[in-house]
Parts: structure tokens; sequence; C-alpha cells
């Protein structure tokens, strides 16, 4: 074979699959040359050099700088702004607030579930500690801050209400005129349960309570935004251009196209930065007062306060099993609260309740209340781990009674269907019989469970196994994508997606899937991403989608391409398209490999300078649920003297469908299971209840998330994947969601089997424990 | 308005500083303003030299150049690198000491660069993630974070490759626990630290015991 520089650009003369005709759907792949290896980021480069720019970074001639002053009140009324100080002081361009001209445009917070409630940007009604009074610009941050300081805020206090399990008393003070209920309860119900119980021959009940958890993304919230004459740039911190965009446009009533939102890097969400923020109203708005570009970004402290949370979970379940561990009756209540507007405080905490374990007879109540806090937002995984740690505790506890292996247990409950859905319609696929079974049999379940069991441990440190299961709710993706590729005359390759990266390995993912159709080096293919001024329409990266939504557009686009090129060197060749195939960069005859010709060789090509295929995202299979699920598996060491939990290792077996990069699925599973720590072990937001009402620990030193101190260094990844090939084109399924679902609850029940303590409240700190052992010993 | 002082602080580093020895001495009035969102004071011992309305002349050494610039005495060394030098790789998480996204090298130990005054990292060699380059070529722990996939969204990824190189200069072969006490200054809210174990590991051969 005679050597060319095209060379470089191929993939080792691997096959490719074959190109379907025009209108048919590409099938599944039956061998991958590039997908599932485990391949580095191809922005690796400029993640670990420095050189990728987050919308932090991003540095403006003329910038200004913007600070924002706050409410400190969980509940107060605005009566008067005093800005002429701040307004004299060195270096300040502009000062907006609700009592500046034209600068307080109506705001509307809205719930997930569709519910809505009308403000103002700078509502002079506040109704949580954290809202917005005014904001400044100024040339430097510290002149912003000290014009912040000289701003003076009469304030009329208001009785205020934090702890969401007062909201219902009868002189609970009043979060909005309607009363403290979002709504009415959320219920769901299906068979009877009091026939379930009375069939049962084991029936626990019990609470449990999750705290309110904090997403606390490293980059912080905010945007730089810039004004060409009525034109917008934001560079913003987001999983979503498009939803910025779209809020932003709506806020200051501009069209879509005179907003342009870019976020190409961007620092971590986990949920908390799906959509428009105040914070690029009140920067554009700035800008626009003072002219200049103005760079505003939060302080971690305000993030703490005003970027939502996972809201706290105050729960009941009930559960009836036959003596042979068939499930019978599941009877849930929730008590949530999503803040001080609608935001979903107790969405989705039944859902595992209602569809992980095969039940004939469930019902749940969930009732969102308001309080004067910061509103909630979607955080990874919204509702489901705060209910595994409700279920799986509780099958935990069932196994113990019955008694019963816990995994054995889950395995004789494993359902076919989704029930929880009407007309219970089937899964594309479902490997949790898989994931608890390849994960025990990985773990060296039964025999961990064996050798550590109570009586056969001495002394105050005890170890103990435990785990727990999982699905998400949705994490199957769907339209709308549009992806667009560019094949380039030398056989190099331009992407163009509008999703965003936000550190799940997309852009590697859909380079490799590229590299897989078209035999292209992953790494030589460049991608344009998250700007709505360049990119293709997208919807924000959530919900464990980006995979399985983008991953078939582009596989679509490549394979329009692929259609394109094969033409074109069917007539230059003097054959038919389907006598062709494209191998390692050549284009040749099926029947007689001596005609055959590079890429580079295709002179319509080099005529036309390049190929554009554009491939959209087919709709899901109709009739069909895709979901993933997963089991983990860990072992804890406790001092049952001092309360404190070592983790010393962590499994996850997890079906997510078609592994896409091994390398970046494991940092997936490593990245959920650690949050999933913080969940467990640390994380409280803690609102001053009896006095103040304002936030207590609003700092990463006293809200600990996991340090490297507070992980097992063995860490597990078993990837089960089921073959799915209805879920779409890839049969990748959702895994960023999934793998933070089952890891608290599999702690606790670990904690449990060491100490015979069950701990039904998060976080489970030393002082939690120390109070339980000591109430046990007493009793004892 | 602000006029450049010819009066130079003293430069306050080669004196062994310690982290909680810094806290405890000049960081105290810096810390606590930064709760605040204040800069304005400046730390006790100094706070008879410096003007605080006025700009000072600072030279500082950067991955091995001078650059003579004038700050105010408020201003930290991360806002400085970044804002006014554009070197952007360092990168604010909490400008509280906190997370360690702030992280550089002062005369070779892993230093926030948010609890550092610029007027007080004068006299001192900084090493920023950007000095970790050889030109466009990736160093040997910035090369093993990539392999090992060792962070997804990369923001704090800068503040640990460079706390994982300070770690190496100091103690070349660390044990697993040495690691992960040498990385606890330093969060990852994306929870790689599994992999960042296995690149600090791995760094360490790459760079063979030195």
């Amino acid at each position: 074979m005679e050597k060319g520089p095209v060379q470089y650009y191929e993939t080792h003369g691997d096959p490719v699959p074959e190109t379907p005709l025009p209108g048919d759907q590409p099938g599944p792949w039956l061998e991958t040359s590039v997908i599932g290896k485990p391949v580095p980021r191809v922005d690796g480069y400029e993640r670990v050099s420095g050189t990728a720019v987050y919308p932090s970074d991003v540095i403006l001639p003329n910038m200004l700088y913007g600070a924002i002053l706050r409410c400190p009140h969980p509940h107060a009324r605005v009566k008067a702004v005093d800005d002429s100080t701040a307004r004299g002081m060195p270096g300040v361009h502009g000062v907006i607030s609700g009592f500046t001209e034209g600068t307080n445009p109506d705001w509307v917070y809205s719930s997930f579930a569709g519910v809505e409630f009308a403000t103002k940007l700078f509502d002079p009604h506040c109704r949580f500690e954290g809202e917005p009074v005014a904001a400044v610009a100024a040339e430097s941050p510290h002149q912003a801050w000290d014009a912040v300081r000289a701003i003076r805020v009469s304030y009329e206090i208001l009785p205020h209400l934090v702890d969401e399990r007062k909201a219902l008393e009868a002189h609970a003070p009043r979060v909005h005129d309607q009363g403290n209920r979002v709504g009415e309860p959320a219920r769901y119900e299906r068979g009877d349960v009091s026939y379930g119980f009375a069939e049962a021959d084991l029936v626990l009940e019990m609470t449990f309570n999750t705290a309110c958890e904090l997403h606390t993304p490293m980059e912080l919230h905010g945007c730089v935004a810039s004004w060409d004459g009525d034109r917008l740039t934001l560079w913003e911190s987001t999983q979503g251009v498009f939803s910025v965009q779209a809020g932003v446009a709506k806020a200051l009533g501009l069209p879509l196209s005179k907003v342009r939102v870019i976020g190409s890097y961007m620092g971590g969400g986990f949920g908390s930065k799906l959509r428009a923020n105040k914070v690029n109203v009140m920067a554009a708005l700035l800008a626009r007062a003072a002219a200049h570009p103005v760079k505003l970004f939060l302080t971690r402290e305000e993030t703490f306060l005003a970027t939502g949370n996972r809201p706290p979970s105050h729960m009941k379940l009930k559960a009836g099993v036959k003596k042979d561990g068939a499930l019978t009756a599941l009877d849930f209540s929730c008590v949530g609260t999503g803040g001080a507007y609608p935001a979903d405080g107790t969405a989705l905490v039944d859902w595992l309740i209602r569809d992980l374990y095969a039940c004939p007879n469930v019902r749940t109540e969930m009732t969102d209340v308001f309080i004067h806090a910061g509103p909630a937002r979607p955080m990874r995984a919204p509702g489901h781990p705060q209910g595994a740690w409700a279920l799986e505790q509780m099958m935990d506890a069932l196994a113990d009674a019955l008694p019963m292996d816990p995994v054995e247990l889950r395995l004789k409950n494993i359902p076919l269907v989704s029930q929880a859905r009407p007309g219970s319609p089937p899964y594309t696929s479902t490997g949790l019989r898989e994931c608890l079974e390849e994960g025990a049999r990985a773990f060296g379940w039964k025999e961990a469970r064996e050798k550590l069991c109570g009586a056969k441990q001495q002394g105050p440190v005890r170890r103990g196994v435990g785990m727990a299961a999982g699905l998400w709710f949705v994490g199957g993706g769907g339209p709308p994508s549009t992806i667009i590729i560019k094949l380039f005359t030398d056989g190099s390759v331009n992407l163009n997606m509008g999703a965003s990266d936000i550190g799940t390995g997309t852009k590697t993912v859909m380079a490799m899937v590229v590299s897989e159709e078209l035999g292209i080096r992953p790494d030589l293919v460049q991608i344009e991403n998250a700007d709505t001024g360049t990119a293709q329409y997208a919807t924000p990266s959530g919900g464990s989608k980006s995979v399985p939504t983008e991953a078939p557009a582009v596989r679509a686009a490549a394979i329009e391409v692929k259609r394109q090129l094969l033409e074109m060197a069917a007539a230059e060749l003097g054959l038919e398209p389907s006598q062709l195939v494209l191998k390692g960069g050549v284009i040749s005859s099926r029947s007689d490999p001596a005609a055959s010709l590079r890429i580079s060789e295709v002179k319509e090509l080099g005529k036309r300078g390049v190929i554009v295929g554009v491939g959209y995202r087919g709709p899901n299979p109709e009739g069909k649920v895709v979901n993933p699920f997963a089991a983990q598996f860990c072992e804890v060491e406790v001092n049952t003297r001092t309360g404190e939990t070592r983790i010393l290792r962590f499994l996850g077996a997890h079906d997510s469908g078609r592994v896409m990069n091994r390398l970046t699925y494991d940092s997936q599973v490593i990245g959920g299971i650690t949050m999933g720590i913080g969940l467990a072990m640390t994380e409280e937001r803690v609102l001053d209840h009896g006095q103040t009402g304002k936030m207590v620990n609003k700092n990463w030193h006293d809200y600990k998330i996991p340090t490297s101190l507070d992980v097992p260094a063995e860490m597990v990844s078993i990837p089960v994947d089921p073959g799915d090939v209805e879920a779409n084109t890839t049969g990748a399924k959702g895994l960023g969601e999934p793998v933070t679902i089952p890891t608290a609850a599999a702690v606790a029940n670990a904690v449990c089997h060491a100490t015979g303590l069950r701990v039904t409240e998060s976080p489970m700190s030393p002082v939690r424990l120390c109070a339980l052992l000591a109430a046990e010993r007493k009793e004892g | 308005m602000k006029t450049e002082s010819t009066k130079m602080p003293a430069p306050l580093s080669g004196r062994g500083i310690t982290r909680r020895g810094f806290i405890k001495g000049v960081g105290t009035g810096a810390a606590a303003a930064a709760v605040s969102g204040a800069l304005s004071t400046a730390g006790p011992a100094e706070s008879a030299l410096l003007d605080s309305n006025a700009m000072h002349r600072v030279v500082l050494k950067v991955n091995g150049r001078t650059h003579a610039l004038l700050v105010e005495p408020r201003w930290t060394l991360l806002f400085v690198l970044r804002e006014k030098m554009g070197m952007t790789g360092t990168k604010p998480g909490c400008e509280r000491g906190e997370c360690g996204a702030c992280t550089v090298l002062i005369d070779g130990l892993p230093r926030y660069a948010c609890m550092t005054l610029a007027v007080e990292a004068q006299g001192s060699d900084i090493t920023t993630i950007e000095g970790l380059m050889d030109g466009e070529e990736l160093g040997p722990v910035q090369k093993a974070f990539l392999e090992k996939d060792a962070f997804q969204c990369g923001y704090c990824t800068p503040g640990q490759i460079v706390a994982a190189e300070g770690l190496l200069r100091s103690n070349p072969k660390p044990s697993l626990h040495e690691i992960q006490q040498g990385m606890s200054g330093n969060l990852c809210r994306c929870g790689a630290y599994v992999h960042i174990f296995e690149a600090v590991e791995d760094a360490a051969k790459a760079r063979g015991g030195k």
C-alpha cells in the first residue's frame, strides 16, 4: 500500500459500517472499532493545559465588573433604595435596581411541572435570603463591591417560615397569599394497598428524611454580557445555551436572533445551569446602562443562596412482603419544598417506589410546600436518590426481617414492564437483574456478607457491606436534535452541534461516532458546539440524555456524508454507489478491489471543497420505555465510639446500554458515586430555624462536599450492556444520573450491616451516628 | 484618584509560611474581608506601609518572567493573574480558600492564589498551570491527567494539576495515602478523585521519582 499523507487521518484501516439506502434507518452496530474503547477526550488538551476558555475566563476590551446587592433577610419588603453615594464612587459606571428607570422587567419563576409565578427581576417583596435588590457595574470587582456596600436599603422585615415541616400549621407565616401549598398533593394509586397489606406475611413501616443538598459546581454561576447596538452576546456558564437564549430574549423583549449565547466550555452544573438566570438579565441591563461589556459572576456564598438545591424530603413508607420475598404493597408519602417559588419540591421522589420493583398495589402522595428559602432546581436525578434512600433501606429492612439476602429479595421483584406508566409499557431493555447479579459476583457480595456478619466482629470498629439498586425514569433522549457534519477534501471533519459538553465527555463520544462511521481518527474531528449563533438547536444537557439524543443524530449526519461521498466516487469510477464500500479512507468496489479512490482523490469533492451532511434524531420507539438501571455495592468501616464512617470500597454495575467511551463512562460512574457519598455522609443545608431564618453554612467550609479523603480509592465500574437494539440507532442510554441514585442508600445499608443501626436521616454525620449509638446502648 | 506609591511593601514570602500560619497572620484581614466581599483592609502587619487608596508598583515573577504592574493593595494574586495579566488557567472557585481551584506554586509550594495578595507575592517564584507546559507540549502531570481522564468539567483541573505538581516536587514517590492527603486541599465536584489518584501515581512514575 502506498504511503500518502492522507493515511495520517485514518483509523488503522478498520472497516466502517455499511451505508443504509436513502430513507432507511441504520441498523445497530454489529461490531465496532472505535465505539466502546477507552478514548481520551478530544478537548482534553484544552482542559489540562488551562487554555480552554470558560465563560469566567472571558476578558473583553473595556469590560466592567458587576456585583449584586442581595436581601439579607428570608422575608422582607424593600421600601426604598438609596444609591446616591454609590453612583459617585470611584470607577462606578452604573447602578440598577427596582427603583431605576427601565431596569425591572418581569421575571417568571416556573417549575418543570409547569406551575408559574410572576415576579419582577428586583421584586420589592423578597421571599428568600439572597433575592437581588440592586446591581452595580464598576471598573474593578472591588469597586463594584464598595459601591454595593454604599447602597442604603430600607427593609420592612416580615415574619419568615423556613421549616417545611411547619408550613401547614395554622399560624405559619404565609409565603404567598394562596397559602403555603404549591398545589394539591400529587397522588398516584394502582391496585389496592389495604388488600396488599392484608395479603402480606410481613409489614414494616418507617420514616426517612434526606437533607437539602446544594449543587455547588466548581465554576460559579454567571456570564459576560456585551451589546453591539441592539444585539446582545452572553458568554454564559450553562448546560443549555438555547434555553438561556430563550429566557433572556423573553425577559428583555428581544427577538431570538438578537441574543447570542456562547458556552462551549462550562465548569459543571448538575442541573443548576439548565435555564436563564436573573444574573443574565442583570448583566445585560448593566452593560446597556454602562455602555460597556460587563462580567457578572456570583460569589460562592451567593450560589449557595440563589442557584438551586435538591429539596429536603420527609418520607413515610409502609411495605408488605410475602415470605417468599414477593412485594404485596407499598404505601408512600412525602413532604418537601422547592423554596419560595414553584420549583418541583417533591417531583419524582416517589418514582422508584412506583416503578423499580414489581408490586401490584402501590399508593403515593406528595405534598409540596413553600418556605422562605431559595428555589430548588433539578439536581442530578431529581427525586430519585431521596426515593432510593427510603425504598432501598426499606428493602434491606424487609430482607433482614424475613430473613433473606438483600440481593435475592430484589431479584425476586424484577419488573418486566414500567408499571407506573399508563398501560404498563415494556422497556426496550432492562438490565436490572444483570446489574444485581454481575455486580454481586464482581463485588464478592455473598462472601463479604457472610464474613462481616455482626456476631463475628469484636471491638469498637465494625465493618459491613451494603447495596442498593435504582433506575432513572428517563435517559432515552429523543428529538429534536440536528447535527451538521462537513467532510473536507482531505478527509478530515467538522462537527456542528448545539449541545453542551458539561464534563460528561459528550464531544468525545460524538467524535467517536463520526470516527466509527467515516473511519476518521476522533482527534481529527473539529467540533463547534454550544453557541446559539453558529451551532444547531439543541435542548439543554440534562436528564442523562445528551448521548442518546445527539449520538444517533451524529450517526445519521455521518451516514449522509458517506452517501454523498459514495455517489461522487461511483460517478467517477463508473459504478453504482451500492457497489462501493468505504474502508480506511478508501472507497472501493466490492467485486473489484482495484477500482478504488482515496477520499482525497474524489474529484467532485475537491471541486466543491466540502460535503455537508445533515442528521436528525429520529423518534423513540412507540409504546416502549427507555430507562437505565443500576446496582451499587459498598463496604464501610464504622467506629462505634466516635461515629466516624470510612467507606472502604465501592462498585457500580450499570446498564446504560452500549458503552460509548469506556474511559469517560468510568469517570461518570466514579463521579456519581462520589456525589452520592456526599448525600450519605456530609451534605446538608442548615437554615437558622429558631432565629434569623438565614442559611448558616453558605460556604464549602461548613457545607462539606466529598474531598479526596472521603472517597475510597477502590471504585469499580462494571458496565452491563443488554444489547438494546430498539432504544435508538446507537443503543446507548443515559448514564450521568443513574450513577448517583443508589449510592447513599447503599452506604446506609452498609452502615446498618456494620452496626445494626438503621440510619434513616441524612447525612450520617459522626454526631448523628454517636447520638443513635448512645441511644441504642441506653435501650440495650 | 489613585496615584502610584513609591513605598514598596516588604516581600512576605521566603519566611516559610504555611497555609495555616498564613491565615493566622497576614491573611486574617483578607480572609475576613473576602467573606464579606471586601478586600479593602490590608493585613495588620503591613497596614501601616500601604495606602489602600493608592496603586502600588509590584514586580511579579511568574513562570520565569518578571512583570511590573500597578496594583491595589487589596488585589489578590488570583485577580491580578487572571484579570490583569490574562492568565486565566488559574480559576476562581470560592475566593475564600476552600476549594483550591486557584492553586499556584509559590516558591515551589502549592498556595491558594485567592488567599495571597499580589503585593505579598513579590520576590517569590510563582508557577501557574501555564508554567507547567513545555511550549505547546503538556507536562508530565498534565499528560497523566489527560490519559487517566482525571477530570470531567475540567474547571478545578488546573488547580488539581498544580497541587499534584507541588506534591511531587516535595515528595517524588508518594504513597496512595500521601496522594489522598496531598490532594485534599482541592475540591472536585464532578468527583474525579479516584482517577486523580491514578493520574498522580502515573505522573510520579513518568517523572522517574524526581
